[in-house]
């Protein structure tokens, strides 16, 4: 049940673009789709090693931001008459660039929590975010500022020997989307169920405990920040390049609200979590706006928010796995045994 | 006892140590050692600095003077992760245990350090990585038999007995391979039973060659297991010793014991 279910979650999403005609409903999928990432990149933090990030939105943003720059170009004067000229490059390295800047960012904001944890590095991230909008927009040379970065190129993949494939289409933005989720569950996936994974929970559990056991606790919190940090960039470059027009306020404090609902609801420290609360937030909205004014359309999102918080408080996913008798706890010895028969 | 032979070697060695928290003084020049194979209780009244040693010796604490050495190597400028990685391996008086996870996920958690895979293992799902997690899993469960709660390892560690989690707090810090176990109060709570199973099970250790340092108010127990005891009052040593020569101390009785322990070291 537990290996094939993701299998078959996988094959159902990969027929959506087959059987669902509606642009509108596959614009849903796609947006809901990038934002099931960065939910996936804050459950790193937030459910494994336990500090929240409530700046998350930045390592998005600066991911948008480096992608667009990159694959645009840019001339920019830097103090002492100091000019940078950038010309555009491929669009998939600026996809990779977003990754790289972002995880320096994570590395960054990783290592002042060397010195604050709890309340003091939701601070700090929350600055971050807030410092890093404020040069977006201000910064009007390089990032044009309230006007908005223009006519962004889709993503954009060289295959050798087959030329250059454009990701244009809803469609197969679609599936570049489903893509990297998938790529990110299971490199999550397998970060976590290792030793190093136990080491984050270990942190998060009992910091002075899991020192005393050896575990370096400041480089798996970097480590953390980093991953996380880059797969956020990650899914600012799929932004940027499916929207094709980014502004400031790509580092909205919605949006980091709305990654926290979605791994909050779904279950925060299980892989599936961000992806079931992801799905279920992202589609809210586009499903009341059917049949309610926009005004209730938020008042029934957050009464749904209240009620799954109320009735499941540790999230939808792990009580499913009660349902079907499988406790974190025993799963986790179960786990181990199959591995064991392999 | 007495006889000092070639083959005693000083494990842990407390040089001079004093803590001072602004005016409070904790701890004032506490020097004692704990030869390798010795089993070693730090006994006192509540706020005699006891738990203040044991932060002191796993680098948990800076000590405001003096130097803590293990085998040689001076540990005052580590961290605690740096002192574990040495051998000393420490217990908690009461959060001991990774609540939330299983039994056997705690114990893999303890062994941290003695797994061998590294990022790009795991990463890419090499063979190393799969072999290390088998080592891993196979000393767990030997682990868990050696501290006798296999039988528990599926459950929350939360969900525990009482004296089962203190005894998967040891299986912790026995994860890390210690040459030297710092047990803070182990038996604290423990009935009559599970205390006399945490004695066969240092009995145990003591056999394994692993050195021992013990805080613990159970008197029958200190004297039943220690070779020595040391034994503090105001951060200051007011005796050292034998159980024997400590039970008849009147230092010792006055400030801790109390008269009834006269009256039994009389008998």
């Amino acid at each position: 049940m537990r290996r094939i279910f993701p299998w078959i979650s996988l094959f159902t999403l990969a027929s959506v673009p087959l059987w669902l005609g509606d642009p509108y409903l596959l614009n849903a999928f796609v947006i809901t789709g990038i934002f099931i990432v960065t939910a996936m990149s804050l459950n790193l933090l937030l459910g494994y090693t336990g500090q929240l990030s409530l700046g998350h939105v930045a390592f998005f943003g600066i991911g948008a931001y480096t992608s667009a720059l990159v694959s645009l170009g840019f001339d920019v004067e830097l103090v002492g008459g100091f000019r940078v000229i950038h010309e555009p490059w491929p669009v998939w390295l600026g996809f990779v660039m977003a990754i790289l800047v972002s995880g320096l960012c994570g590395y960054i904001v990783g290592k002042l929590s060397f010195r604050v944890r709890g309340a003091y590095f939701v601070i700090v991230t929350i600055s971050f975010a807030e410092v890093v909008r404020l040069v977006a927009l201000n910064w009007v040379e390089l990032t044009q500022g309230p006007l908005a970065l223009t006519s962004i190129p889709p993503m954009a993949i060289g295959l050798p020997g087959l030329g250059n494939f454009d990701f244009y289409s809803k469609q197969s933005n679609f599936y570049l989307v489903l893509g990297v989720v998938a790529f990110c569950y299971v490199i999550i996936g397998r970060l976590v169920n290792s030793r190093i994974g136990r080491a984050m929970i270990a942190l998060k559990e009992n910091e002075s405990l899991a020192v005393s056991v050896g575990i370096d606790v400041t480089r798996y919190l970097v480590l953390a920040a980093v991953v996380s940090a880059g797969i956020a960039g990650a899914a600012g470059s799929l932004y940027a390049h499916y929207l094709k027009i980014i502004d400031p306020d790509v580092f909205l404090f919605l949006y980091t609200v709305t990654m926290v609902i979605m791994v909050v609801t779904g279950g925060k420290g299980t892989l599936a979590g961000p992806i079931v609360g992801g799905l279920i937030f992202g589609f809210i909205p586009v499903i009341a706006r059917s049949f309610a004014a926009p005004e209730i359309q938020w008042i029934l999102y957050g009464l749904f928010m209240i009620l799954i918080v109320c009735v499941l408080p540790r999230g939808i996913v792990p009580a499913i796995e009660k349902l079907f008798g499988e406790e974190p706890g025993v799963s986790g010895a179960a786990d181990a045994n199959t591995q064991d028969a392999q | 006892m007495g006889a000092r032979s070639t083959q005693v070697q000083p494990a842990l060695s407390i040089e001079h140590i004093a803590v001072r928290f602004g005016g409070l003084v904790a701890i004032s020049d506490m020097s004692f050692v704990v030869n390798e194979g010795e089993v070693v209780s730090l006994i006192g009244p509540n706020g005699a600095g006891k738990t203040t040693a044991f932060n002191v010796f796993t680098g948990f604490l800076r000590p405001s003077q003096g130097e803590v050495r293990y085998r040689g190597s001076s540990l005052n400028n580590l961290k605690p992760h740096e002192v574990a990685s040495l051998g000393l391996a420490r217990t908690f008086q009461r959060t001991s245990v990774f609540q939330s996870v299983s039994v056997f996920e705690n114990v893999m958690i303890g062994l941290h350090c003695r797994g061998r895979s590294r990022l790009w293992d795991t990463l890419l799902a090499l063979p190393r990585e799969r072999e290390s997690e088998r080592e891993l899993r196979a000393r767990a469960a030997d682990i868990l038999a050696l501290v006798g709660i296999e039988r528990r390892s599926r459950e929350l560690a939360g969900s525990l007995a009482y004296g089962d989690q203190r005894l998967l707090g040891v299986a912790l810090a026995l994860a890390s391979d210690p040459s030297m176990l710092l047990l803070d109060e182990p038996v604290s709570g423990m009935n009559a039973t599970e205390t006399a199973r945490f004695m066969r099970l240092l009995d145990g250790l003591r056999g394994l060659g692993v050195t021992i340092l013990l805080v613990e108010h159970d008197m029958p127990m200190v004297m039943g297991v220690s070779d020595r005891i040391v034994v503090l009052n105001y951060g200051r040593i007011i005796a050292e010793g034998p159980p024997a020569a400590i039970q008849g101390n009147p230092e010792v009785i006055r400030a801790y014991l109390g008269q009834g322990a006269r009256k039994r070291a009389g008998d």
